[in-house]
Parts: structure tokens; C-alpha cells; sequence
């Protein structure tokens, strides 16, 4: 079991990105009024933010949630010496995007720089890096950059897909400090389950070719192409409702903690039904467990942390106790628990 | 486990349905407007209530109201 705790590092503060272009699922008339009231109250999702021909990149969103968070902690960019970077849409193949951040954030030559290839368990997945690499190495500053534009692989003839996802972007600083409270994981992964979620061309098994671009219909509402992000729902929906319960529920037990230990439990944002099914079987109570796919959707690895920064930036001054639980492609799941003092939440910026 | 319990649950679920329309022998796709999310709606009420995880598959297998409340039945007796 991929249990552990991780000593020394604390989470100081956390910014995000939107682009400016908003959709409305209200109008979103692929599907009829009757479908669409349905699927608005089903999956939680009213407005999303996308890139949409704005020529944005994952990168681009990365780099003002990350400007931002240093001017609002008043660190300097010589001072980060790691930066990790989460994406399932980078810019390039290759070289990975983390690497093109340091140079455009100018950083220093001195900061180490990888990619994290994960989508919903990004986050997770991205601090326990992170924060593993920080207290090895004694780092001192280091900026985690997790987030997605899934919306370039979104076919708008796929009901299954289109109204889910939004784009984000954001940028957490993390610092050594050895009052920290410890951050404990538990990271799981089952890759039988790899075609629940997926895109399918594009990649060394099977090139971009002229017939990645050919739509087809799979059934009523669902047309796609090769080249198209695809999601199982059904397959998706029963994984997450029966693995992540069963994830935390041995966390508490690891970790000797309740529901009530934790000040905020803070989801992916997959959609409602699903992430409501998790939160009643866990016995969260609603004022505990914010929500953020109303207003940005499904935004892949950026969701917890754009929902920490959306719904929570005026309640984190006090020390507080997090839960946090990112669950989807892969299949990969995990969870955290952290304490923070005196988080900063930066605005969310749109570009 | 009742038949009549499990529409009852149904209908408060699938509000865009009109009420006291399903009965057990109701045919799933004459249903008007269903579509996967109903599905997917009748997935979490299934591990919810009755703590059966219903696939893809067997969910396309139902025919009838009265075959999905079978499946969910077979599937939850002996927990």
C-alpha cells in the first residue's frame, strides 16, 4: 500500500487561472430543454471557462497562477529551486512544459524541472513529488503547476464529454519548514481500467493520422473522432463511488482520524451525483465539502486546488486541516491530508 | 425489497418524468426523454439504497422496469 507521511513541508499559498471565454451548459443545444435541465442537475456543471480559439495554453494559464502566488507571498523567483509541472495537455510532445516554465518565469538555471503525466489524481499525486523531492533534497521553495485544457480534445457532438469539462490552471508554493505538520498520502492506481477515460490517437500506439479526425457516431448524442477525449461514464461513476470511500476510509484508519479531524474535504470535481454519492457515504457533512463545478466544470487536475482558491479564500487565515481526494484517469486515485497557516489564496485570474 | 418501493425511488429521482407513469412491466427505452443519464441516476440509486454496483452491461440487458429491479435484487440478497 502506497501509504506514507512526509515531513517538513508546508503548503503556503495557492493561485489559479481561467480563461476568460465562458460557456453556458443552458446553452448548450446539442440536447434538447428536457436533456439538458437533466444533465445540468445530474452532473452540477452550469458555466465552464475554455481556451476556445484564444491560442491559450496549459502552460500559459500556469505561468500567471504561478507570477501570482509569488508576488502575494512576496517570494522571489531565485528562490524556487523545484517546479513540477501536472498536465495531460502539455504544449509539446516534447521538451516538457515545466521545463519551459522555468525559462519563461525566470528561474533560475539551478531549479530542477519535470512533468507529472496525470489528469484527476494529478494534484495529489503532484504534492506528494513535490513535497518528497522538498524534504530529501532540504529545497526551500518549490511551485507545483497542475492543470488541464481538456476542452481542445472535447468533441461538442458528444454529450458524454462536452458540457463536462472546463480548462484551469493553477500554481501552489510549497516551503521547508520544520514546524510543518506532516502531510500523509495514499496513492492507488489500476490500470485495467485505462479505456474508461481516454484518448485514443495521438500517441506512439497509434499516431495522428488523417482518420484521427473522422467523427463518427457511437450512439444517439455521442459522436466522436479517434483524436477526441472518451469517457465511459458508467465505468468512471462506479470505480470513483466504490474506490474512493474505500481509499479514505483506510486513511482514517492509518492515519487514526474521523470526518470530524478535517476542517474541509475538498473533491476532484467530477460531477455532482458522483462526488454527492462519495460525500454521503463518507458521512461528510455539506458545509464541509465545497463545490466549484457550477462555475468551472471538470477541471482535471487544477479542480481542487481552483476549488480551494474559489469557495475557501476568505476562511483560510485560521490554521486549518484539510482533506483533500482527486480520483479519475488511469485509473489512478489518492488522497491527502495537510494543515495550513496563514494560506494565501490569491483572486482567481482570468486571461 | 419491494417493486413498488423501488418506482417510488425512481420517480423522486427522475423529476422529469411524470409521476405514477412507471409500472413494472414499463419498457426502459419507451421511457420519453431517457437518456444515459437517467442510467447513470438509476447506477448511484442502486449503490445508494441497495448497495449493488450495477455495470454498463447489465444495464443494457433490462429490458423492463420489473428486469432492472430483478438484477438489483439477485445482485444485493446474501449482504
Amino acid at each position: 500500500m502506497a501509504f506514507f507521511s512526509i515531513e517538513n513541508i508546508r503548503v503556503k499559498g495557492i493561485a489559479s487561472a481561467v480563461p476568460k471565454g465562458e460557456e453556458s451548459n443552458w446553452d448548450y443545444d446539442f440536447i434538447n430543454e428536457q436533456e439538458r435541465k437533466l444533465l445540468i442537475k445530474t452532473t452540477g456543471v452550469e458555466k465552464r471557462r475554455i481556451v476556445k480559439d484564444s491560442g491559450l495554453t496549459t502552460t500559459d494559464l500556469g505561468m500567471a497562477a504561478a507570477e501570482k502566488i509569488l508576488k502575494d507571498t512576496g517570494t522571489s523567483k531565485e528562490e524556487i529551486e523545484i517546479l513540477v509541472f501536472v498536465s495531460q495537455t502539455p504544449d509539446y510532445f516534447l521538451p516538457a512544459s515545466s521545463i519551459l516554465l522555468q525559462s519563461r518565469l525566470g528561474l533560475a538555471k539551478t531549479c530542477m524541472a519535470y512533468d507529472i503525466n496525470l489528469g484527476c489524481s494529478g494534484y495529489i499525486y503532484g504534492l506528494s513529488s513535490i513535497a518528497s523531492m522538498m524534504n530529501t533534497a532540504k529545497i526551500r521553495k518549490g511551485l507545483l503547476i497542475a492543470g488541464d485544457i481538456s476542452s481542445k480534445a472535447a468533441q461538442r457532438e458528444d454529450k458524454s464529454v462536452y458540457p463536462l469539462f472546463g480548462d484551469a490552471a493553477t500554481a501552489t508554493l510549497l516551503e521547508y519548514d520544520e514546524c510543518a505538520d506532516k502531510m500523509s498520502f495514499s496513492l492507488q492506481s489500476d490500470g485495467s481500467g485505462y479505456e474508461s477515460i481516454i484518448v485514443r490517437d495521438g500517441g506512439m500506439r497509434k499516431p495522428m493520422s488523417k482518420e484521427s479526425f473522422i467523427v463518427e457516431q457511437i450512439s444517439p448524442g455521442v459522436s466522436r473522432a479517434p483524436r477526441n477525449l472518451e469517457l465511459n461514464g458508467m465505468e468512471v461513476f462506479n470505480f470513483s463511488v466504490t474506490e474512493v470511500p474505500l481509499n479514505i476510509e483506510d486513511f482514517f484508519r492509518r492515519t487514526n482520524t474521523t470526518v470530524d479531524s478535517y476542517n474541509y474535504f475538498v473533491m476532484h470535481q467530477a460531477n455532482l451525483l458522483m462526488n454527492e454519492t462519495i460525500r454521503k457515504k463518507l458521512k461528510f457533512p455539506v458545509e464541509k465539502v465545497p463545490y466549484t463545478l457550477s462555475k468551472f466544470g471538470n477541471t482535471s487536475s487544477a479542480s481542487i486546488p481552483l476549488t480551494i482558491v474559489s469557495e475557501l479564500r476568505n476562511k483560510i487565515a485560521a490554521p486549518l486541516s484539510f482533506l483533500l481526494t482527486g480520483f479519475g484517469v488511469g485509473l489512478s486515485w489518492g488522497t491527502v491530508s495537510l494543515k495550513t497557516r496563514n494560506l494565501v489564496c490569491s483572486e482567481v485570474i482570468e486571461l | 425489497m419491494e417493486i413498488s418501493e423501488f418506482i417510488k425511488k425512481l420517480e423522486i429521482e427522475f423529476e422529469d418524468i411524470p409521476k405514477s407513469s412507471l409500472t413494472p412491466s414499463t419498457k426502459i427505452n419507451d421511457i420519453e426523454g431517457w437518456s444515459s443519464m437517467h442510467s447513470l441516476i438509476v447506477v448511484a440509486l442502486a449503490d445508494t439504497e441497495y448497495g449493488v454496483t450495477l455495470k454498463g452491461e447489465e444495464m443494457k440487458k433490462a429490458q423492463s422496469i420489473q428486469e432492472l429491479f430483478d438484477i438489483i435484487r439477485s445482485k444485493s440478497t446474501g449482504k
